[in-house]
């Protein structure tokens, strides 16, 4: 099925392809993961404090029926296969971008797929905190916005960050999968030339940007967590 | 003065009620070092979490400068817990902070400004000999420095209890003498009255003027160290003042050797060994065979086995010398210990 990927003339094909149309693919694949990214963070944050401090022994405990739909939305987003999650929120992704199509259209079903995640991510976490530290800021007075704003929060920096590290190689991947319906980027151009078109060099051109791209965020991820980490002596 | 009233807490576990406290009755006076002490699990922990409502005790009450605590509200509670501040054996300090920014916490959420609530938390750590620290991270710092850290976050409030739960216990004997050294200082210095949480005797030995005994959430005794210490009455407390146990073993019979059990029951310690002693005074060279005692204050608790060669009447002087010595029991020991 491969045979004569790698030859001069499948190169010659690629060559406009690849000099045209990567750049353009790369810079909005990056920029979709980012924006998705950004606004599950927005959204998952505040629902994983939640998740952690409304919790029957926790800072701020909610009743159990709130925190069972919540529990329950999030388990069901996160079970929705997510090119099936992309065609459900059509309807949404209209309403809001004004089309189910394009680069810009794919950020909301990646945002609605990943902000679960996101939350549960942020709830693990969260509850990796020494709890005798939440103790200690009660017994000084602390109320539980303030806990969780001066202490829950900013404690769990590092962790946070290493899990936010996985939520955007995550929504990377999904962004190229939104690639199949109509989404922008390194994902579209592997499926147009690659699948439909039998143009395997640049289907793999495509797929080792992707890697690359993976890399770098886990990279910059890990170390920006470690640097941000004061428990580490140094 | 903090007064507990019939102050009673059970936890409800999976596995039944836990009685943590049962119907404990204390009062501290203001300004005095009072010691709390216990085995682990003899609900220390959860009496001195009661004092600032951190748990809510199910019975009982507790009132501070005539005040039930209890029946604040979540609102007025967070604002008289400013005034009855904590310190704890994990030290519990923000790890993500500087020890500066430790010490401005509790000044933060209070609502100081942040230019005076770093210069307030300067001169805290001043006080507790750590300035040089100011910008370090805790875990950059020893146990004692952590600890220190939260002594001074623990003062920013200038409160006027400071409950310290197992404060020392995570430290080493150096380290723990000169926490406590600290501790009094505070005490003396600010007048602040301290309620310390150990089960380490020689803590409350050092610094505490008066001590309850809890055992299985039972105050089993309270008063004055010295006279708790000294004649201590319930298992508990013996368990406490001889950790290692006074039962003796008594070694092997040789020959016509006689045995006698001495029990010091606060006699005055001298410079000189007492069985030395009287190996001068009476000629009488004793064998101590075992000894189980310390010092308490200036006091001697504990007994001792000797072996005595002579006969008869060499056990009578020895028992003679020792008695006169006072506050001594001698007692002759047969074969069937
Ligand atoms: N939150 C809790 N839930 C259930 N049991 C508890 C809880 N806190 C304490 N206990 C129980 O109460 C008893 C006293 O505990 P604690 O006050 O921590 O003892 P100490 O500090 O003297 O070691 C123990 O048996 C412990 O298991
Ligand atoms: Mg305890």
């Amino acid at each position: 099925m491969f045979d004569g990927t790698f030859s001069f003339e499948a190169l010659q094909d690629a060559m406009p392809i690849l000099l045209n149309e990567f750049p353009l693919a790369v810079w909005e694949t990056v920029y979709v993961t980012i924006l998705s990214t950004a606004f599950a963070i927005i959204i998952g944050l505040p629902l994983g404090v939640l998740l952690v401090a409304g919790d029957k022994n926790g800072v701020l405990p909610l009743p159990r029926g709130v925190m069972s739909v919540l529990g329950v939305v999030i388990n069901l987003l996160r079970s929705v296969p997510f090119l099936i999650l992309m065609i459900l929120v059509f309807p949404l992704t209209r309403l809001i971008v004004g089309t189910t199509v394009g680069t810009v259209a794919s950020i909301v079903p990646l945002v609605i797929a990943a902000f679960p995640f996101v939350a549960r991510l942020v709830e693990s976490s969260l509850r990796e905190l020494d709890p005798n530290i939440i103790e200690a800021a009660q017994s000084m007075g602390a109320s539980p916005f303030q806990i969780i704003m001066k202490v829950m929060i900013p404690e769990s920096v590092p962790s946070l960050i290493s899990n936010f590290t996985i939520a955007i190689t995550t929504i990377l991947g999904y962004s190229a999968m939104s690639g199949i319906i109509g989404g922008g980027g390194l994902g579209k151009i592997a499926i147009n030339y690659g699948y439909y078109r039998y143009q395997y060099l640049i289907m793999f051109v495509a797929v080792i940007l992707l890697i690359i791209l993976v890399q770098i965020f886990q990279s910059v991820g890990d170390r920006w967590a470690i640097h941000s980490d004061k428990r580490l002596k140094r | 003065m903090i007064e507990l009233k019939h102050l009673s807490k059970s936890f409800v576990t999976a596995d039944g009620k836990v009685e943590a406290l049962k119907d404990v009755n204390l009062t501290i006076r203001n300004g005095e070092i009072y010691g709390i002490i216990g085995m682990s699990g003899a609900g220390k922990s959860t009496l001195v979490r009661c004092i600032n409502m951190l748990e809510r005790p199910t019975e009982g009450s507790v009132i501070i400068d005539d005040r039930d605590i209890g029946a604040l509200s979540e609102n007025e509670l967070r604002r008289i817990r400013r005034n009855i501040t904590m310190i704890f054996q994990g030290f519990n300090l923000l790890m993500q902070r500087t020890c500066l920014k430790n010490v401005c916490f509790p000044l933060e959420l209070a609502g100081m400004n942040r230019a005076e609530a770093k210069k307030k938390a300067m001169e805290l750590l001043e006080t507790v000999g750590l300035p040089d620290k100011a910008n370090s991270y805790p875990a950059q710092l020893s146990g004692g420095q952590k600890q220190r850290v939260a002594i001074a976050r623990a003062l920013a409030t200038e409160p006027e209890v400071l409950l310290c739960d197992e404060a020392t216990s995570a430290l080493d004997p150096k380290t723990t003498h000169s926490i406590l050294k600290l501790i009094r200082e505070i005490n003396r210095n600010f007048g602040i009255t301290v309620i310390i949480i150990t089960h380490q005797m020689s803590v409350i030995e050092e610094v505490c003027e008066r001590v309850a005994i809890l055992d299985e959430g039972v105050v089993v005794e309270e008063g004055e160290v010295g006279s708790v210490f000294a004649n201590p009455r319930s298992a508990a407390a013996r368990r406490l003042v001889f950790p290692e146990g006074n039962e003796i073993i008594v070694p092997e019979e040789s020959g016509d050797e006689r045995r006698l059990r001495v029990v010091f029951n606060g006699a005055e310690a001298t410079t000189k060994p007492l069985i030395t002693q009287m190996a001068v005074d009476v000629g009488i060279a004793a064998n101590i065979l075992s000894a189980s005692t310390r010092c308490i204050g200036d006091k001697v608790f504990g007994n001792m086995l000797l072996g005595v060669d002579g006969g008869e009447e060499a056990v009578a002087k020895v028992c003679d010398y020792l008695q006169k010595a006072g506050e001594i029991v001698v007692e002759e020991v047969k074969n069937d210990v």
